[in-house]
């Protein structure tokens, strides 16, 4: 509802707080008279009065002008459908790139997901000045700077969407191993990323990316149960009880990874980032056990993946893989190699250590995870590297 | 239309060849934002646009008090300095940024894209 007032009357201000009233309104009358036969149309009819009655109030000057204008919009639906339609424009504003990061994360929660100002800033652990700021800021820039209420070209589609993907999935990753404070997993976090994902995937059913996305996170979050202990400690992939592990949400998302290698096998635009590292979460997920994962499948996912992001991070994780299926002096190789450029990651020292005490290096070992240790911001981790730590023989 | 100023920064004092490594790249681009400038003006977009002398030319002046107070130099002290300017108009920020786009390769430059004030952006001022 805010995206179609949004596009109406080219103000999110307006937009929101005509759609604020409009449920308040409804919160007050239905009780009394009864709930109207259309109660959508309803609110988005009452929606739009506030919202003129607004406009109204805030520019006598032109104000007839103004409202005589917008009610004689009649813009034809598209075929999407026009509810729809002005979502998908909302997210691109929301996620436009000439605003800073952190700014499109908090537009895209508010608006998109209708968190309140004091559940982003718990979110992110900020003060809510500072989230009510960003959002001010950002909407104040929307509409000074005339950021379009538009979903972008044919050309430029592509590009953006990396843009509003990557939005959705720092979401869902802070809330999944979140960077700080006491909860080791956001479970608003992570649902409300998912949420948007499936939105996204409403919206644009046929984007490989979009839809690779949404399979990602289904399959990540289908092991959020068995991944913290009882006591508070990370449960790393080897050591989870798979039993626990959510299967509706894994069938949901290993049926999105088949529809997408039918849609590439039949001569679609290969895979990206999402679509691989939904297609390494399926084979993870498909195994009884860590022993019986089809790591040479993995490998070579990560291989590939490499060729389209051949970040430190992707070779890292590409070793993990390595260890398991050439030995874990082979893997040491390869992540030495990556020393410089990942010395700052907890994750880095992690693998390292892991594989140092796989080879009886015990004191090198303890090194490296004394390093993760200082690194890791998230509490679970923590534990999880300190137990591993004190576990090493002499 | 919504109009937007493109404003690309300088060294405070360029050398003989400015930014550019060589005369033959600086003519190259200096041909480059002319012929941005003609496209500009060709599809609409151009208002005005143009080049400033180095900024050691300028002179900050003060009117607030009886007499007004002259400085030599700009009004803040920098490492590089506005060098030069588009004001366009574009439907919305998007075009607008895919003409700084062209222009910051044209002209080998940063672009900073900041769009004018209109009449909405002070409503509560212009109440009668």
């Amino acid at each position: 509802m805010v995206g179609r007032l949004a596009r109406r009357f080219g103000d999110l201000d307006v937009a929101e707080e005509a759609t604020a009233e409009a449920f308040v309104a409804a919160v007050e009358r239905w009780p009394r008279d009864g709930v109207p036969p259309n109660p959508g149309g309803w609110l988005v009819t009452t929606a739009t009065r506030k919202a003129i009655d607004r406009i109204r109030r805030e520019s006598q000057r032109d104000a007839r002008h103004q409202a005589a204008q917008m009610l004689s919009d009649h813009t034809p639906p598209e075929p999407t459908g026009p509810v729809q339609d002005d979502r998908l424009r909302l997210v691109f504003t929301c996620c436009h790139p000439a605003l800073a990061v952190e700014a499109r994360v908090a537009l895209t929660l508010r608006l998109l997901g209708g968190l309140t100002v004091a559940e982003i800033a718990h979110a992110y652990l900020v003060r809510e000045t500072t989230i009510a700021q960003r959002i001010t800021r950002a909407k104040a820039k929307i509409k000074a700077a005339h950021i379009p209420y538009r979903v972008p070209s044919a050309e430029d589609i592509r590009e953006r969407l990396a843009g509003v993907e990557s939005v959705v999935f720092l979401v869902f990753n802070e809330g999944y191993l979140a960077s700080g404070g006491d909860d080791p997993v956001r479970v608003d976090l992570t649902d409300e990323a998912i949420r948007l994902g499936r939105l996204l995937h409403t919206l644009l059913p046929d984007d490989g990316e979009v839809t690779g996305l949404l399979a990602l996170m289904l399959l990540i979050d289908a092991r959020r149960r068995s991944r913290v202990s009882r006591t508070g400690e990370l449960v790393t992939l080897d050591e989870q009880d798979r039993g626990a592990w959510d299967r509706a949400l894994i069938a949901e998302g290993h049926a999105l990874v088949r529809e997408r290698i039918a849609a590439v096998a039949a001569g679609g635009e290969p895979p990206g980032r999402y679509q691989l590292l939904a297609a390494i979460n399926a084979v993870h997920t498909a195994a009884p056990s860590a022993r019986d994962t089809e790591w040479s499948q993995i490998v070579a996912l990560y291989d590939r993946l490499a060729m389209l992001d051949p970040a430190p991070i992707v070779r890292l994780n590409r070793a993990v893989a390595v260890a398991e299926v050439d030995g874990p002096s082979v893997a040491l190789a390869e992540i030495d190699r990556l020393a410089g450029a990942l010395d700052g990651y907890h994750a880095f020292h992690a693998t390292r250590a892991d594989l140092l005490r796989r080879l009886g290096r015990s004191g090198e070992s303890r090194a490296a995870y004394d390093q993760a240790i200082a690194l890791a911001g998230n509490p679970a981790e923590r534990a999880y590297l300190t137990r591993r730590r004190d576990q090493l023989a002499g | 239309m919504p109009r937007y100023l493109l404003s690309v920064h300088g060294p405070a004092e360029p050398g003989e060849l400015g930014n550019y490594p060589s005369q033959d790249a600086m003519l190259q681009a200096f041909a480059d934002t002319a012929a941005f400038t003609e496209r500009l003006q060709r599809e609409g977009h151009f208002v005005f646009a143009g080049g400033l002398a180095p900024a050691t030319t300028a002179t900050t002046v003060d009117g607030h008090g009886a007499t007004p107070v002259l400085t030599d130099g700009p009004y803040l002290v920098a490492k590089e300095y506005l060098g030069g300017f588009w004001v366009v108009e574009a439907p919305d920020l998007d075009r607008a940024l895919a003409l700084a786009a062209e222009g910051s390769k044209a002209c080998r430059g940063r672009i900073e894209v900041r769009p004018f004030q209109t009449e909405d952006s002070f409503p509560h001022l212009l109440k009668p």
